[in-house]
């Protein structure tokens, strides 16, 4: 490896931290919560089965899931300023990422809901809570234990697909990678650096992860 | 009288689950509800408590009518404040510590203050002899602490009556007696229970009536005693033969 390509990635990997520190970071941060409050809103729909909203929610897990994530970020960046919605790219990026993220993330909270027993509900109410208060207290705990790994993957997905966000002008981390290749051309060295950079988050996450199923398995196995 | 059941009925598709059951219980009776399996024991006290809907049928509890197959929400959370529910499978809330099983119904149920909750909360472990585990989870505990647990959990809101359903059919046998045990103490301080059950010790010493059902209807009912030494229905004794034949091949 020549000494100029060196330079240049040496130059640009505090660059591209930085830009993931500061929009990838946060995109992925504001996204997930978003994502979070659609997906527990809609688990909760579902699993209490609430007339008319049931459908509702699942139409809209229909749609989401059945149509690509890229196509998702141009239809709300580019196509609904023609009907006088015009959205920044960060806000635009964070709001697809989120609902779209939301519709996989709340089938993975109802079918931790739904693995709750039934014997759990039950002993809520003879003890004299309201539904709601069952499933603050001890569904929704319960279900977020059993859900915890999987909603970690998403959140891994989630920070990978912030690239995404290039493709409508957010001036995240891969964006600037693509922005320093223009003026150095140097494809591969930059590409690999920024994924490298991808996957030390990545692995930072998986590490917060690891930390998070070992604390929330305090109560110990399922009982019989 | 405490509570009268009238003419509880309930099917399941073309099973008739419960076929019309009427029956008394007055205060500090312990009644031991016997059958064989499939008879509509566990559905009958479910629909008591409303975990199971009644086709039709009434109760009369505390001198208030209701009707079991059209109870509203707050006559069903007027009935569950004074009543307590006992699992076979314990149901203790897997997330919450021993203390914390028995202080969420007074706190977020009933609107107690913490401090006060956790004060009845452990006399009641206290007294099913559970105070010394009061951090643990259930799934720290064998299944007769457990159960004990959750008779605490049922005591802690000084229910009026008590619905205990199998409450010893999943334990393993040397747990039985533990458990066996705190009911007994209950029945001496007078607590009016309703208890589905195979323990025929515990019908015949601990309790003074006896319902027998098959097949969705009360084939025979009275004092304990009497069931246990004159029973007048063909079947009846033929359910005791059986069962004194099982315990005869265990020993």
């Amino acid at each position: 490896m020549n000494s100029r390509l060196w330079s240049i990635l040496i130059d640009s990997f505090p660059k591209l931290i930085g830009y993931g520190i500061k929009v990838t970071v946060p995109l992925t941060i504001f996204s997930f919560s978003i994502a979070l409050a659609v997906a527990l809103l809609v688990a909760l729909i579902q699993y209490a089965k609430v007339r008319g909203l049931q459908q509702i929610c699942r139409f809209y897990i229909w749609i989401t899931r059945g149509t690509p994530l890229l196509v998702q970020l141009y239809i709300v960046f580019f196509g609904l300023p023609s009907i006088g919605i015009k959205l920044p790219a960060f806000i635009a990026a964070m709001l697809v990422l989120g609902f779209n993220e939301g519709a996989y993330m709340s089938e993975t909270i109802r079918g931790a809901l739904e693995s709750v027993s039934r014997g759990q509900i039950e002993a809520g109410y003879c003890v004299g809570l309201t539904f709601p208060k069952i499933m603050w207290h001890v569904a929704l705990p319960q279900a977020f234990r059993t859900a915890f790994p999987a909603l970690g993957n998403s959140m891994i997905s989630m920070l990978k697909e912030t690239s995404m966000a290039a493709t409508i002008s957010v001036m995240e981390m891969f964006r600037q990678a693509q922005v320093i290749n223009g003026r150095v051309y140097e494809s591969l060295g930059l590409y690999l650096e920024v994924a490298l950079i991808y996957l030390i988050f990545c692995t930072f996450l998986t590490f917060l992860q690891r930390r998070g199923e070992k604390r929330l398995s305090s109560y110990g196995g399922k009982s019989s | 009288m405490m509570l009268e059941i009238r003419d509880i009925r309930k099917q399941f598709d073309s099973l008739k689950v419960l076929d019309g059951i009427s029956f008394d219980v007055e205060k500090s009776d312990v009644v031991a509800i016997l059958g064989p399996s499939g008879s509509g024991k566990t559905t009958m006290l479910r629909c008591l408590n409303f975990l199971e809907k009644a086709d039709s049928g009434t109760m009369v509890f505390d001198g208030k009518r209701i009707d079991l197959s059209k109870a509203t929400k707050a006559e069903i959370a007027e009935l569950r404040k004074k009543t307590a529910f006992v699992f076979q499978s314990y149901n203790l809330f897997l997330n919450k510590t021993v203390l914390d099983n028995v202080t969420l119904g007074l706190t977020a149920g009933a609107g107690m203050k913490r401090k006060d909750a956790v004060e009845i909360a452990t006399r009641m472990l206290e007294k099913v002899g559970m105070a010394d585990k009061l951090s643990s989870y259930p799934s720290q505990l064998s299944g007769g602490q457990q159960q004990r647990v959750a008779i605490a959990r049922a005591l802690a809101s000084k229910p009026e009556i008590i619905f205990f359903d199998e409450p010893t059919s999943a334990l393993d046998p040397e747990l039985i007696g533990e458990v066996l045990n705190v009911m007994r103490q209950l029945a001496e301080e007078g607590m009016t229970m309703l208890v589905v059950t195979h323990e025929m010790s515990f019908a015949r010493n601990v309790s003074n009536k006896v319902l027998f059902l098959e097949d969705g209807h009360i084939v025979e009912s009275g004092p304990s005693k009497e069931f246990f030494a004159n029973p007048r229905e063909e079947r009846t004794k033929a359910f005791l033969r059986s069962i004194e034949y099982g315990l005869e091949e265990k020993s």
